[in-house]
Formats: C-alpha cells, structure tokens, sequence
C-alpha cells in the first residue's frame, strides 16, 4: 500500500515537473508550443538514443511514459531493440513498429470523431 | 480635393456617411457597445454549414440593410468597396456576385475600413460616382482557422494576444443625399515596420504605423490633439494603445482624455479577450454603430478615425519576415 | 537613428511594456494538470497489471497511451478538450494528450475542405513535425545501433 502511494507521488513529481519546464520555456521565450513538442520529443529520443531514459521511465512509470518525452524514448528504443534482433531491417522499422499503436489509434479515432462533430467557436 | 501637405488630402465636395449598420457576433453583443449596434447574432455560422458561408451572410445582411436605411435604390449605389480578412478576399467577393454592384476588393488587413472609406469618397469627389457603399468585415472563427490553429486545438493564448471580432460593418457614402456626417479630409499612411515578429503581439506591430499617420496628419494640417472631440484608433488592443501613446508623447503629443481605442473599448475585461479585439470588423462596426451615432447627436463635432491593420502573412511570417503595419486616417465632421 | 537601432530599441521597449502573465499561477497549472494526467496513466496501469499481470512492459505502456489518446481525442469532440488545455497549457499538450489533441482537432476543422486535401492532408498539420523529426531521429538511432552491433 505504502508502495503504491510513493509510486504516485514519483509519477506526480516527473510528470508535473515536466510539464512545468516546458511552460516555463513557453512564457520566458517566444518559442510556440508545437516546437516545444517537437523538442521535448527529441529530448526523450536522444535520451532513448543513450539508454538513459529508461531509467527514468523504471523509476517514476507513467510520470515518464505519458509525457512526449516518452514517444520521443519508444521512437529511439524500438530503433535500438529491432536492430538488436532483425539487423538492419529492424533499424529500419523498429521506431515505427514501437509507436505504431498510439499513432494508428489516433488517426483512426480522429477520423472517426471528424464524422460526428464540427468545430466550435471558442467561448472565451 | 486639395493636397495638404505630405500625405493628407481635403475633401472639396459635401460628402455625406447617410447611414452605418453594424452587425457583431455573440461575444460582442455581450460587450458594453452592445446598446449601440444594430444587429447582434447568436448563431455565428448565420444557418450555414460552415463559418466561411457565414461571414459571406453577415455581409450580405449588413449590406443589404444598410442600403435599406438609406432609402436608395440597389442600381443607384454606383460602386461597392470593401474587403475582409480571408485569402482572396472571398466573402467580400461572394457578396459582391450576390449584389450584382461593381466591386473594388481592397486588402489593408484591419486598416480596410478607411481605406475604402478613402476610396469611396475619392469616388465621389471625382464627381463620377454618386453613392457609394463601403463594407468590411472579419470573422473569429475563419481567422482563427486561416491564421492560426484549429478551434478545437487547446493553446493557451499569450497575454498580449487579441481576439478577432467577429462582425461587419457597412456605410453608404452620397454626394448627392445628405446628412450630419461628412467626411472632411483623409491622410493614406505609409507601411511602417518597426521589427516585430511575434504573430500573437500585433498591437505593438501597429502601434508605429499609426504614430505615423496621426503625426503625418497633425504636421499636415498644422492642428494636434487639442482640436478634436475623439481620436480613435482601430484595433490597437490594450497594449498597442499604451505604446501607441508612448510613441506620440515622443513626438510631443499627450493623448489622454479624448483617446479611445476600437478595440480595447468593444470588449468588458472580464470577456477574456486579454488585450481587446482586432481584425478588418473591430473599427468598421465602433465607427458604424457609437462613433455615428455619437456624431449624430452632436455630443463630437468631429472625429479622427485612424484604422491600424497588421499586414501579416503567415508564409513569409515563418521565414522570419517581420510584420509590417499601416494606418489611414478619416476625419469625420458633424454639421 | 538607424532603422536597426530604431528597430531594436523599439523591441525592448515592447519586451519591457508587455504584460508578463502570471507564470507562477501558470507553472502551478501545468504541473498539477501534468501530474493528473499522468497519475491517470498510472492509474490505468495499474488497473490492467491487476487484470492481467504477465503483460510486459512495453505493451503496458502502450496500452496506457492508447486510453489516454482515446480518451483526449473524445474530449476534443465534445469540445471540452480547448477548455482544459486553456488552464492547463503544457500540463495538456506536453503529456501525449497534447499530440492526440492535435490530431483530432486538425480533422475536425479541416474536414469541410473534404476527405482529401481536408482530413487527408491537414489532420497532421501540428502533429506531423513531431513525427517526421521523431522517426527521423529514430532511423539515425537504428542505424548507428546496427553499426555497432556489426563489430
């Protein structure tokens, strides 16, 4: 039980920490949020690159996984893993292959939803 | 029409604004200028099935009315000109072909409404056209999703961003009818561009462009502030009217007590819009809903309307370009 | 006075006159929406780990960004998506919500200009940088690994 409750607490403090310097780099520079996607991401791929953001994702869970940090780490991971075992195919497919789930089901999920719904004026 | 000086141009003939409509949006009609305007509609798409259709119907409506009020025939108006903010201009342009009135499209981003009141009026002073109906227009949605990001996509907006009004506003412009409001002179501004890049930060883009041209105007006619009952700016927001008042201190003019920004007034604060409204609609419908009827009552004998437009484009915007301004000037009399 | 000094003096003195939002009010709202929806991957997680506890983990954590995608892009539908994100900021774009939301909001608004040149071409109109850099760097990666792996 105990475990369970500081597991949280680590999701809580990697996850909302990393949402918190990414605003922080949104309101001190000029920078539009979606290169600040694209930056993170790349900052968990070439963290992925080195092995190091696993350790991140053992040690606070969904805290590392759910941020686009850890697309960024599966993209490079799936990389490194399938070129371990299928050669340069893998190499080839393996980032793809990792991430392929999410990125199916949200453009299949969106496609769906365009059908039902038009977009709204913003209210405020 | 007699030169003054560099840029600002008198009027010779009696050229009248008979009569203004303004139609807004929802959010505007929740704004304190609500009691002033003619129509306020609840449902931005007007029954059409996409945004872009209807802003085309805002137009027509406004248009339509306007002509209505000023008890002139369709075939007597000589001449439409106008403009909005969409790519080729295509709601000024589908109205146009509804109308079946020869149409100048024009395009000085949120600066269009003096620019075809100018127009207009040249129009007129040249003594070939008689009445002449000037309209722009803009429209949140079909800015927002030609400009910036899809509506359903969640940004937070900077804090010194604007909120494009949506609405359209329409004058029919006579030299043959009459009516309190004339139009006395005008300065056509020059484009400014003092470096700014950020697309969100347009009131500080503006905010030059429209120094120049009020101080282009006071050289020109040997006059400053102190001589006019309003000065009004077009879509500066709250930021760009503060600068815009910074830069004309420099040039040794206080703006305080008779200076009023379109956009900054067209919005409560507690909308949400952060610095105030903007886009081609936000002077179009103050000056065709509280500045005329403002003149009309005679509480200002006269008014200087200075629509501010950001002539941005998106493309060029991304391959660092800055974005450029212009500022026209109308001075509006009442007799 | 140059126009570059003009240019540049004119700059600053925009900087400085801008209103600074509160950033600590924004900090505060992004890690706590950061850290819900991450909790909320956890929680699910948890969930199946209950269910079915021989999924390894790489399955598990895809399943988790499967519901979190499924569940941002319902919320883009009903519209309720910009709302939160207006108060959250990075705490709902950083998390994988953030590019599920850009998707289903690209399809939604470009779905008028038809199936095409609409939905087919816009629906990655934000989304697609991240992809395109993302796969790119993960071929780079891939290849250096095989490389490697040869000696």
């Amino acid at each position: 039980m105990l475990d369970a409750l500081f597991m949280y607490l680590k999701v809580i403090l990697v996850g909302g920490t990393i949402c918190m310097i990414a605003e922080l780099i949104v309101i001190r520079t000029k920078i539009t949020p979606a290169r600040i996607l694209v930056i993170f991401l790349m900052i968990g791929a070439i963290l992925g690159g080195f092995g190091l953001y696993n350790y991140v994702v053992d040690w606070a869970g969904a805290g590392a996984t759910i941020p686009i940090l850890g697309f960024g780490n599966s993209l490079a991971n799936g990389a490194i893993v399938a070129a371990k075992t299928d050669g340069f195919f893998g190499a080839l497919s393996g980032g793809l292959i990792a991430t392929s789930a999410g990125i199916a089901v949200s453009i299949g999920l969106s496609y769906l939803v365009s059908f039902f719904v038009s977009s709204k004026t913003k209210k405020d | 029409m007699i030169k003054l000086g560099e840029q600002t141009y008198q009027i010779e003939k009696d050229i009248s604004i008979i009569t203004g409509v303004s139609l807004v949006g929802r959010k505007e009609g929740e704004g304190p200028l609500a009691g002033y305007f003619d129509f306020i509609e609840k449902d931005d798409k007007m029954g059409e099935k996409t945004f872009e259709k209807g802003e085309r119907q805002m137009f027509l409506k406004a248009i339509s009315c306007a002509i209505r009020k000023s008890e002139l025939k369709k075939d007597e108006i000589d001449l439409y000109v106008g403009g909005d903010l969409m790519n080729q201009l295509v709601s000024s342009n589908y109205t146009a072909e509804e109308l079946e009135i020869p149409f100048l499209g024009l395009y000085n981003a949120c600066a269009t409404m003096t620019e075809s009141l100018i127009i207009g009026s040249t129009f007129l002073e040249s003594g070939g056209a008689k009445n002449v109906i000037c309209a722009t227009g803009s429209h949140f949605s079909t800015a927002e999703r030609q400009y910036r990001y899809p509506l359903e996509f969640g940004n937070q907006r900077q804090s010194y961003a604007q909120w494009t009004v949506t609405g359209v506003g329409a004058s029919v412009i006579s030299s043959e009818r009459r009516s309190k409001i004339k139009i006395k002179k005008f300065t056509i501004g020059k484009v400014t561009d003092f470096g700014i890049c950020d697309i969100a930060n347009m009131g500080a883009a503006m905010a030059p462009a429209a120094m120049e041209t009020l101080n282009a105007f006071f050289k020109d006619t040997n006059t400053s502030q102190k001589d006019y009952d309003l000065i009004a700016t077009g879509d500066l927001g709250k930021l760009g009217s503060d600068i815009f008042k910074d830069l004309m201190q420099e040039k040794g003019y206080d703006l305080e007590t008779n200076y009023i920004d379109c956009g900054h007034m067209i919005y409560n604060i507690d909308q949400n819009t952060l610095q105030g409204g903007s886009g081609a609609g936000c002077s179009a419908v103050v000056l065709n809903s509280y500045i005329l009827q403002k003149l009309q009552s005679k509480e200002f004998k006269n008014v200087l309307l200075i629509s501010t437009g950001a002539l941005m484009s998106t493309t060029v915007n991304q391959q660092g370009d800055s974005i450029p301004g212009i500022a026209h000037l109308v001075l509006l009399e009442a007799d | 006075m140059n126009r570059n000094a003009r240019n540049q003096n004119y700059i600053a003195y925009v900087e400085k006159k801008s209103p600074k939002a509160g950033w600590f009010e924004a900090l505060f709202h992004a890690f706590i929406t950061g850290a819900a929806v991450c909790c909320l991957g956890q929680m699910f997680s948890d969930i199946i780990k209950a269910f079915f506890p021989m999924m390894d983990l790489l399955t598990l954590g895809g399943w988790i960004n499967i519901i979190v995608i499924a569940l941002t892009i319902i919320l883009t539908g009903l519209g309720l998506f910009d709302r939160l994100a207006k108060y959250g900021g990075a705490g709902t774009f950083i998390p994988i919500s953030g590019f599920a939301n850009s998707i289903a909001s690209c399809a939604i608004e470009y779905k008028k200009e038809g199936l095409v040149f609409g939905i087919g071409s816009k629906m990655f109109f934000v989304a697609g940088p991240v992809l395109v850099n993302g796969v790119a760097y993960s071929l780079v990666v891939g290849i250096i690994y095989f490389i490697i792996g040869l000696f």
